[in-house]
């Protein structure tokens, strides 16, 4: 008896807990998806359009209110979102990962110290500051530069995610890094490599997943930002010919309608298949994203 | 040991609150005597909101038990909470039956207390100062594209627009282009008035629309005249500029107590003088030749 | 042989020289962020905005701090223990694999979509009005899966020996997790912590359907049941992130653009001394824990 009582304290107590909070985080990811369900697919279910014509028509032209008959073609916004999410992973990713090992190998006094903690501060800053900050320097400097008559741009919104999304990927990469064992580092040292030799070979593969989190987690918030990317795209319904035209995405577009349009109405549930759209692809970027490290560290 | 007893306390504390909170907050109004209080919730229309925040601020002054928070989010989500009871006050740009099912709407009381004007505004390099409302809406719907077509220097016009579900968006559309269809893929879209004046005033050559209640003090955007006739506050009161609509303050049933005695408040004369300073139109002074907007 | 050597070292020249540009770069650039909006707040500061009038952000800075220590008391436990969970006690397998994928999505949904979910649950569901605490349950559902994943891949990463030695020694699985796995996975988790209460710090949309958008206070009462005392946490209020929106946006107030860019500052500093200190404390901590 008194073992039970001691194993339960040791054991079973922490357990038990960790595994209802553990559920807790299970059920409210469930609930969440489905309610976007519910939600989302009141377009397809209630209003009648086609699955086909909300991803690859164009026309978007929803009717607020519950009579329906509007059109729902989002491709504009799908494309939209998926380039400069991806724009904004390709400026940022390199500069995360050459700041975590600059932090954590070239020189880690200036980096614990003063880098770490100011990284810190780029997360919390709001959206609507990065935004504004955006569309007062961002936009005139991309209008000057490429003598246009305005900035709003695919390159605009790609630049403001990137600096939202840096902190998240280097912050989490410099603790992946941290954690390589140090024995890799003082056998490949005794073998006679340089720093850099160790770094790429030794140091970046081993710290792959931790890294893999870094940009996952980025790449998810870059995704769902809204209220910045919406000041600086120019919000333009029409594809972009080339990465200085104004265009469009999912969040900003859900962001601007989804408080003013009546909810259950077909503009409203348009919105939310929209976001259900939204949870869709960001799963399915994390889990191609997943498979690909797995089949690194297989091969490795 | 000890820790789980604190967070057990913790967790007790906090339901106390609660229960107390909400109580408290219940605690409605005495109606019999002058003193207002108990508190209520306004939510909606964003370009109503400053507006009631300012009416807020003085009722409370004036009843200093009485507690009024008011908040934007848009004139859906107004209607939709008002329906749904979670707020006293839903501020709406339209009429409830617009966009709610004809039983949510049904529930809901309209209270028409003021109007609002919407102005097209340009750019300050632009030297056209009139518009016809031919050519305005030729713009918008992407026929003319230079100003030295409608009489201005050769330079390109931008457009720049609200997004779809925008109240402004509605009225502008309704009576100043009498319902063409503006060309979307041409136009930039900003998401509220504080982005679209800036946009206007850092854009050459770009024209958009902002209600009067925005242009109040501000010299950065030009306004244009349409049809011969100025944007003021006295020429909507005599029916000569058509751009204006009726701002709605749903409740949900009849007003009582501290709701009823804010709308009232907000129907006084003395805040009706502010209203007008704030540019906002007097439901009350519309003249006949105004009409129903 | 030797040229390839010599090869190898221009190559780690080269290399450092690279990172070097970069992470100046880098700082250049968030000094010049910074320094533009600190420099801007700077100027726009005008005596009596740290009061608790309407004209001042006082309610709204301490309604910040408030909201996003209660998202804290929320999230924190529940994400490293369901961090903890995940990475030593569910089971492996797809279900598994898949739930840490969905957990993982969810932080790409627009706040405004957590929003509106948030005021159906903790609002509409509970028939309450706007208040604080919905706002911090908002928050936290924002920042679960940052903190879950996070903590998750911390405990994971640990090295495996440390576990076995204690499991060797007669430790049981959750005193080996306590004392052994948790202590070495500290620094991730406080970094996992400052990114999640980043959110709260800088979120507007969420709250704006949860918390509302306006402060009631009467800085004179302390009871916390009164909801017009700033202690009651079922009231509602607005934080310094919404104020700015609401200023940037919609506001009509003439000084509104000075009050947002102070305010703006004001932020960065709070967040700057909040990343601070939890870094601090997290190295007090592993000092305690390790017995330093």
């Amino acid at each position: 008896m008194i073992y039970l009582i001691e194993k339960f304290k040791k054991e079973y107590l922490g357990r038990s807990i960790v595994t209802v909070l553990g559920i807790v985080i299970i059920l409210v990811t469930l609930s969440i998806t489905g309610f976007l369900f519910y939600k989302g697919l009141g377009t397809f279910v209630t209003y009648n359009h086609s699955v086909w014509e909300f991803l690859f028509s164009s026309e978007w032209k929803p009717a607020d209110n519950f009579d329906g008959g509007g059109k729902v073609g989002a491709a504009i916004f799908i494309v939209g979102s998926l380039l400069i999410s991806f724009l904004a992973l390709l400026i940022a990713t390199p500069f995360s990962i050459a700041s975590a090992v600059f932090m954590t190998e070239i020189s880690p006094k200036l980096g614990k110290k003063l880098l770490q903690p100011a990284i810190g501060i780029f997360v919390g800053i709001p959206s609507v500051v990065y935004g504004w900050v955006g569309l007062t320097v961002l936009v005139p400097a991309i209008a000057h530069v490429f003598n246009l008559p305005y900035g709003f741009s695919v390159l605009a919104g790609g630049i403001v995610l990137a600096l939202m999304i840096f902190p998240t990927i280097t912050s989490v990469s410099v603790d992946a890094i941290e954690n390589v064992d140090n024995g890799y580092k003082e056998a490949s040292y005794a073998l006679g490599t340089t720093r850099w030799q160790y770094i790429y070979k030794v140091m970046l593969p081993s710290a792959t997943s931790g890294i893999l989190t870094g940009v996952i987690l980025g790449l998810a918030r870059a995704f769902g930002e809204a209220l910045a990317v919406a000041m600086v795209i120019g919000k333009m319904l029409t594809f972009p010919d080339n990465i200085l035209s104004a265009t469009n995405n999912m969040t900003a577009e859900i962001a601007s309608d989804m408080g003013n349009s009546a909810q259950g109405g077909e503009f409203n549930d348009a919105l939310w298949s929209m976001a259900l759209l939204l949870l869709i692809i960001s799963f399915i970027f994390i889990l191609i994203m997943r498979i690909i490290a797995k089949k690194g560290e297989e091969v490795k | 040991m000890k820790k789980i007893f604190a967070l057990f306390m913790a967790v007790v504390l906090v339901g106390i609150t609660m229960t107390a909170c909400s109580t408290n907050t219940k605690s409605s109004t005495s109606s019999t005597t002058s003193e207002v209080t108990g508190s209520l919730t306004a939510a909606g229309s964003s370009a109503l909101a400053p507006l009631v925040q300012v009416a807020a601020d003085n009722f409370q002054q004036l009843n200093p038990k009485a507690s009024v928070n008011v908040s934007a989010g848009g004139s859906g989500t107004g209607l939709t909470q008002v329906a749904n009871k979670s707020i006293d006050i839903g501020n709406s740009d339209v009429t409830a039956e617009s966009k709610l099912t004809a039983d949510q709407a049904a529930t809901l009381k309209d209270h028409q207390i003021c109007a609002i004007g919407v102005a097209a505004v340009v750019n300050s390099d632009v030297t056209v100062t009139n518009l016809s409302k031919q050519q305005l809406s030729d713009i918008f719907t992407g026929k003319i594209t230079n100003w030295n077509q409608v009489g201005g220097a050769d330079e390109a016009i931008t457009l720049i627009s609200r997004p779809e579900s925008s109240g402004t968006r509605a009225l502008f559309k309704q009576y100043a282009l009498d319902n063409a269809i503006e060309s979307s893929n041409t136009a930039l879209s900003s998401d509220d008035s504080g982005t679209l004046e800036t946009n206007i005033a850092s854009t050459k050559g770009s024209i958009g629309y902002l209600a009067f209640s925005y242009l109040v003090g501000k010299y950065d955007v030009k306004k244009m005249s349409i049809d011969g006739v100025a944007p003021t506050l006295e020429n909507v009161y005599n029916g000569s500029y058509p751009v204006w609509g009726t701002e709605h303050m749903y409740t949900n049933g009849e007003a009582t107590g501290v709701t009823k005695a804010f709308l009232d408040y907000m129907g006084t004369d003395t805040f009706q003088t502010q209203m007008e300073n704030l540019g906002y139109n007097v439901i009350s002074k519309m003249t006949t030749a105004a009409g129903k907007h | 042989m030797k040229s390839e050597h010599k090869n190898a070292i221009v190559a780690d020249k080269i290399a450092t020289v690279i990172l070097y540009c970069i992470a100046g770069f880098f700082l250049l650039l968030l000094a010049g962020f910074t320094a533009y909006i600190i420099v801007k707040g700077i100027m726009a500061y005008q005596p009596g905005i740290f009061s608790f009038e309407r004209t001042g952000i006082g309610v709204e800075l301490f309604n910040t701090v408030y909201l996003v220590l209660i998202s804290l008391i929320i999230s924190v436990p529940i994400g490293v223990g369901a961090g903890i969970y995940m990475a030593e006690y569910a089971k492996a397998g797809k279900v598994t694999n898949y739930l840490r994928i969905c957990i993982e999505t969810l932080s790409s949904l627009p706040s405004i979509v957590i929003g509106l979910f948030g005021y159906l649950v903790f609002i509409y569901m509970t028939g309450s009005k706007y208040n604080l605490f919905a706002g911090a349950l908002a928050v936290s559902i924002l920042s679960l899966p940052l903190l879950t994943t996070v903590t998750e891949d911390a405990i994971r990463a640990v090295p495996s020996i440390y576990k076995e030695g204690s499991l060797a020694v007669g430790a049981t699985h959750w005193q080996t997790i306590v004392q052994i796995c948790l202590p070495v996975a500290m620094p991730r988790i406080i970094t996992g912590i400052i990114l999640a209460a980043g959110r709260g710090f800088g979120e507007a949309a969420a709250l704006l359907y949860t918390a509302g958008m306006s402060s009631n206070v009467n800085p004179n009462i302390w009871n916390p049941f009164d909801p017009m005392s700033l202690l009651c946490p079922f009231r509602p209020g607005d934080t310094l992130a919404l104020h700015i929106w609401a200023l940037k946006t919609e506001s009509m107030t003439p000084n509104a653009d000075q009050i947002a860019d102070f305010s703006a500052a004001v932020l960065l500093v709070l967040i700057f001394a909040f990343s601070l200190g939890s870094r601090i404390l997290g190295a007090r901590l592993d000092r305690k824990m390790s017995g330093k």
